[in-house]
């Protein structure tokens, strides 16, 4: 399964990587981790005549912890893996991390080439939609930003321009006593997710859930944000009972098209089920921040 | 389109080399044909068996999953720089020789370089961490126990070599 | 014989090589000149092919030549018929054998339609891209069901039907013993096995000596010494004119026995029209419709017990998907039939079954060949007996094992190798009880059990049994040669792909000639080097590619006795063999070298005595009356989490018997890598066919192998009845641990979760948690 043809450039700065990218539109795709990308090209599914190898680009690595948080698209798994200070800081991203593939996949898959790849099964989609993370986009006119909502479009697709390049991936912090899971079920570990749940609970004092969100993965064509059926939980105590209401909402409110590995009740049926759990954790957690 | 060739160096188990390649060719068929180390085996090229894994500045990569290009400038590892120039096996080799860890062998070179680098991060693993470690390499024969048992014999010699 | 080194769990000859990366595997073998090729493969499953024009391909830079069924001219031809039908009354066989390339017709999607041969495999398949294919659709054949009624499509138009073969075998009288019975209890089994995918795919690199008229052909074969065969009439040679070497081989499990492969046929062709040595490695995208695969059978089967749970008889009425052709005959669905008496008294049985064409991937045995899906059939049958009769399920076993005194004991089926299934010996009793024990059988069920229960976890058990015919004829040979510096080669025509061959053998070897384990060399599978043999297949090579060793080492011993006592002038009661030397018993000093002997036993001067051959060696065959039967039990105790169904084996024991072990430490082995298989298929593998016959997870992202994670801890143990068929008792062992964990799985997945109570039953292999998923909804509505 070899690839076919492509011209092969390596970007010698941020701006060459740009205007080549400008020159050739959707011919050119970047190539960071290639761990999705060369794939689809040995399996001949994408055959671009231009590769941007932006793996010398040291200044799109950043990780900044100052205040949101801040991640370069070029971030690798692994060096996030061993962040001491981010995982402690982004404890949702450090759960959903060791789902993702395995350790030789980790080392040079990047965080922005996970995102722009936007398979609805991957995990850090759901997440970012979860955690209404901020996408900026630049290009040679120059950049902008959308919300993760607005950025995933449709399966395999995202928003990115025929001369765009994703460029950091911006986390707001979450608010005080604030407590999050990640849960997916797979057929083997690394496996992408049959349906997963990323659930982000925030408490007042009285134990009060003062906001919910709610985003699933592997469910739909895009990562699915179910917040709006988790609002019911809003203001009031996370017992059981509301809890469970909340799952079942959320599997009436997701059409699961299911696959070889599962059928479509099945995911529905297991999304309802993580969504219990995750929010029951990241409730405890919450509660345990406090 | 004329095939787009390009210059690279780098170095394989401590010996540097210099060759011009086609852009797209793969890392494992760069090791394989054009520097004819052959001990890197190629299972699937899409990224999962992990026969292929080599590593590259101390860490494990499917070498399917990279053009040989981007190796530019790197210190690759594999198979062929385990052993001892006397020809003694290291340690690893020596285990899964002693526990049966191969059969066919086939899926060896891949899991002799995952377990070299996990090791070395991780002096002292429980049977359920070299088991996650090993997860990423599929191994069709053995049924992956005797693996495990090397490992983890190969582990406990290096925690009793070291000094 | 001194056993100093049979039966002890020796550290493997072959292992530096493989552990250094200097092991020889097909995609290694480098040529000055080497053409790459690659084939062009059908993406449909049915389709009549109006034209493959490839005149845009040759104008491609770096490509070389493409061909098209038409190039092949008079070459093309289908292949022949590798294993006859049994001969069994009344059978109809329909022989329809694949073909180099797919002339006028597709029958399966992956079918090969063109090759372009190419300076580097990158531009062969570029130049894929160059041609094309004008087809007219035809609707596949898919459903087994729906390719037997009226309005179906036809694979082979010229049949009438989709019947690669029907058979019926019978012992006893089914209907009488249904009518005295307590209990008939019948059902429909679904039983789906998937592919081999070792972990290197098939290759093939063949070269043409045009002045020395001979081909060399490097292939991933287990039988190179029938390609050698095949192929040297096909290509109008002498079979001392092809040279087939099966190098280090990446994994068999059977795939790779299937013979003229259309690569295998069509790249020694190419060799010699081009003058250029040709390679072709399959892909791992290629391999899913390329190398044959084992698929389904749906079986209706019906058991009748009295009210002890003896079974008085079984009846089952079967459907197999055969693939779109049948080179390979019926090995598979005759040893689903077959296997199914597993190790019970079964007084009377009555089974039929019809081999299906359909248009997807030709079906060939892979690892367990077919008895998968029979275990399943009977080991679920008592399961529903057992909680019927309310009798404990090894109970219901146990009652039904052949005794141990009633062997040989005749079961009047023909089995694969042609000969009435006859198990030779086994002793099952003892087998069971070590599982049970090992399990903790009676106390999971009276304490564990309930006692996790209680808290909310659901944990299940299961046992299932099975007995495995092994070690089948026809033959195998061996040359054994002691060199003038005391080292011994041995050649045999087997090929090896992980077994441990170059060890096991070399342990029969040095036993008997005194020498060490390192001293002794195999080569297998290179036909210059050993011109006869099968292949390596059906659990068979230790039994009979071991004895052929055997066999010849005990003629190489005879002569060296003779050479010594002759040189010594004494009586050959007097000789020992020890550490490389002859010598006499209680004089250590006085001692010829086995290399010595060797040169002694070629002299420059004097006769060679009439009777004797010169040299230190011996070419030997062996050749069983029929196969050896192993058997054992494998039990299984597992947790489900109740609302994920997903699952985790908690303990897995496997208690086994295959005779004489010539290295438990292989053999170990082999039974770890069967169960890994098994659980593979029990839990994680599954082919998805849509119904147009496209494979819709040809990818091992999609197509999921067991990991370390998936496969547990095995806890093995082993009884030992030696056959009688061999001198060595040995009992073959390759297959065993795939063949019951469907049953198991099944088994314990009911148990874990409680089905039966609720009157769900699991008749059907793989079993994802999704499917278990379903079949619960299903059940309760």
């Amino acid at each position: 399964m070899k690839p076919a043809p492509f011209k092969y450039i390596r970007a010698s700065s941020l701006d060459h990587a740009l205007s080549v990218k400008a020159e050739y539109g959707d011919e050119a795709r970047f190539l960071a981790g290639g761990q999705s990308l060369i794939p689809s090209m040995n399996f001949r599914l994408a055959r671009p005549a231009v590769l941007i190898d932006i793996n010398g680009l040291a200044e799109l690595a950043s990780v900044d912890l100052s205040g949101e948080t801040r991640l370069g698209a070029l971030t690798r798994y692994a060096s996030l893996e061993r962040n001491g200070a981010f995982l402690k800081a982004c404890p949702l991203i450090a759960e959903a991390l060791p789902h993702i593939a395995h350790p030789q996949i980790r080392n040079r898959g990047t965080i922005g080439g996970n995102l722009s790849h936007a398979d609805p099964a991957s995990e850090l989609p759901a997440v970012a939609l979860a955690m209404q993370a901020r996408i900026r986009l630049k290009s040679s006119r120059g950049e902008r930003e959308l919300g993760a909502s607005e950025f995933f479009v449709g399966i395999l697709t995202t928003d990115i321009g025929p001369d765009e390049m994703l460029a950091e991936i911006v986390f707001p912090p979450p608010p005080p006593s604030t407590g999050t899971c990640f849960m997916e079920v797979a057929r083997r570990r690394g496996d992408f997710a049959l349906a997963g749940v990323v659930a982000i609970v925030s408490l007042d004092e009285e134990g009060c859930c003062t906001s919910i969100r709610v985003a699933l993965c592997g469910v739909g064509d895009t990562p699915v944000d179910a917040s709006a059926a988790a609002a019911s939980l809003i203001r009031q105590r996370c017992t059981d009972q509301a809890i469970e209401a909340v799952a079942a909402d959320v599997q009436r409110a997701i059409a699961p098209p299911g696959n070889v590995h599962a059928s479509a009740d099945y995911q529905r049926h297991v999304a309802g089920v993580l969504t219990r759990r995750t929010i029951a954790a990241a409730h405890q957690r919450a509660a345990h921040a406090a | 389109m004329q095939p787009d060739r390009h210059e690279l160096a780098l170095c394989v188990n401590g010996t540097p080399y210099q060759r011009t390649v086609e852009a797209r060719m793969l890392l494992s068929d760069f090791l394989r044909h054009e520097l004819r180390l052959a001990g890197t085996h190629v299972g699937c090229e899409h990224g999962v068996c992990g026969a292929c894994t080599i590593l590259i500045d101390g860490a494990p990569v499917r070498s399917c999953l990279m053009f040989a290009v981007q190796a530019n400038g790197c210190e690759l590892s594999t198979i062929e720089g385990l052993a001892a120039a006397s020809g003694d096996l290291d340690p690893l080799q020596q285990a899964m020789h002693e526990h049966h860890g191969l059969q066919c062998g086939y899926c060896t070179p891949g899991i002799l370089m995952t377990m070299t680098a996990f090791l070395k991060e991780n002096p002292a693993p429980t049977e359920d961490e070299v088991r996650e470690a090993l997860s990423g390499n599929l191994c069709r024969c053995t049924g992956y126990q005797n693996i495990v048992d090397a490992v983890l014999a190969a582990a406990a010699n290096l925690r009793a070599a070291a000094p | 014989m001194t056993t100093r080194f049979f039966g002890a769990p020796v550290k493997r000859n072959e292992d530096r090589k493989l552990l250094t990366g200097q092991a020889l595997f097909i995609d290694d073998v480098e040529l000055p000149g080497l053409l790459h090729a690659a084939f062009l493969r059908s993406q449909v499953a049915h389709a009549k092919i109006r034209g493959i024009d490839v005149s845009e391909v040759l104008k491609r830079p770096g490509v070389v030549a493409a061909y098209t069924a038409e190039d092949l001219g008079g070459y093309w031809r289908p292949g022949p018929l590798l294993v006859s039908p049994p001969p069994i009354p009344g059978i109809v066989f329909n022989e329809r054998t694949h073909v180099p390339l797919a002339k006028e017709v597709i029958r399966c999607a992956g079918e090969p339609l063109a090759i372009v041969v190419a300076e580097s495999r990158y531009i062969a398949e570029d130049a894929l891209d160059d041609i094309v294919v004008d087809l007219e659709m035809l609707p596949a054949v898919v459903d087994l069901e729906k390719a037997l009624k009226t309005g179906t499509a036809y694979v082979h138009d010229d049949l009438g039907n989709n019947v690669a073969a029907h058979v019926h075998q019978a012992k006893g009288d089914y209907a009488k013993a249904a009518a005295k019975a307590h209990l008939t209890l019948k059902r429909r089994f679904r039983y789906e096995h998937g592919i081999s995918s070792p972990i290197e795919t098939r290759g093939v690199v063949a070269q043409w000596d045009a002045r020395a008229e001979h081909m060399t052909l490097w292939d991933t074969t287990q039988a190179p010494v029938f390609v050698r065969n095949v192929l040297a009439g096909a290509l109008g040679l002498g079979e001392g004119q092809v040279r087939v070497i099966a190098p280090f081989v990446g994994g068999g499990f059977g795939p790779k026995i299937m013979m003229l492969y259309p690569e295998e046929a069509t790249l020694p062709w190419i060799a010699m029209r081009l003058n250029r040595p040709v390679k072709w490695i399959e892909d791992r995208f290629e391999h899913f419709v390329a190398t044959t695969q084992e698929r389904g059978q749906i079986h209706d089967a019906e058991i009748a017990l009295d009210k002890d749970g003896r079974i008085l008889g079984v009846r089952d009425v079967f459907l197999h998907d055969n693939g779109a052709y049948n080179p390979y005959g019926l090995t598979v669905p005759i040893n689903s039939q077959c296997t199914m008496l597993g190790p019970y008294v079964i007084p009377a049985y009555d089974s039929t079954f019809t081999s299906v064409f359909t248009n997807l991937p030709i079906v060939t045995p892979y690892r367990g060949a077919g008895r998968q899906h029979g275990v399943f059939v009977i080991e679920r049958l008592l399961d529903l007996a057992a909680h019927a009769l309310d009798i404990d399920r090894a109970e219901i076993r146990r009652r039904n094992f052949i005794p141990k005194d009633a062997f040989p004991y005749q079961n009047e089926l023909i089995y694969q190798d042609f000969a009435p299934l006859q198990y030779d010996s086994g002793n099952y009793e003892p087998v069971l009880d070590k599982a049970l024990k090992a399990i903790g059988y009676d106390n999971f069920i009276r304490e564990e059990q309930p006692k996790l229960r209680a808290q909310g976890r659901c944990v299940g058990m299961g046992i299932a049994c099975y007995v495995e015919g092994t070690g089948i004829g026809p033959y195998e040979g061996a040359k054994v040669q002691v060199r003038a510096n005391g080292k011994v080669s041995v050649a045999t025509g087997i090929g090896t792909q992980g077994q441990g061959h170059f060890t096991s053998f070399a342990q029969i070897v040095a036993d008997q000639l005194g020498v060490d384990v390192t001293d002794v060399d195999i080569v297998t599978g290179d036909t210059d080097r050993f011109y006869w043999g099968a292949g390596t297949f059906a659990s068979r090579g230790a039994v009979v590619a071991g004895n052929a060793v055997n066999e010849a080492s005990l003629a190489v011993r005879k002569k060296a006795l003779k050479l010594a006592s002759d040189a010594f002038e004494c009586s050959e009661d007097d000789l020992v063999f020890a550490d490389g030397k002859v010598s006499i018993v209680g004089v250590p000093g006085k001692f010829i070298r086995l290399g010595d002997l060797a040169q002694r036993a070629n002299p420059m001067r004097g006769a060679v005595k009439p009777g004797t051959e010169p040299g230190l060696e011996s070419t030997q065959y062996f050749g069983p009356p029929s196969g050896a039967t192993a058997n054992g039990v494998h039990a299984m105790i597992v947790e489900i989490d109740p609302e994920t169904f997903d699952l985790k084996v908690l303990k897995y024991v496997v208690v086994h018997d295959c005779g004489t072990v010539i290295n438990p430490m292989i053999v170990e082995g082999q039974i770890h890598g069967g169960v890994a298989q098994g659980i593979g298929n029990a839990f994680y593998e599954k082919l998805s066919f849509d119904d147009q016959g496209q494979l819709l997870n040809a990818s091992l992202a999609d197509y999921l192998l067991p990991t370390a994670l998936d496969v547990p801890r095995m806890e093995l143990d082993h009884t030992v009845t030696p056959s009688p068929l061999n001198p060595l008792g040995i009992k073959g062992a390759g297959e065993a641990g795939a063949i019951p964990v469907g049953a198991l799985f099944a088994q314990a997945i009911e148990d874990a979760l409680e089905l039966k109570r609720k009157s769900i039953e699991l008749l059907e292999i793989p079993l994802s948690p999704s499917r278990v998923f379903e079949l619960i909804r299903e059940g309760e509505r």
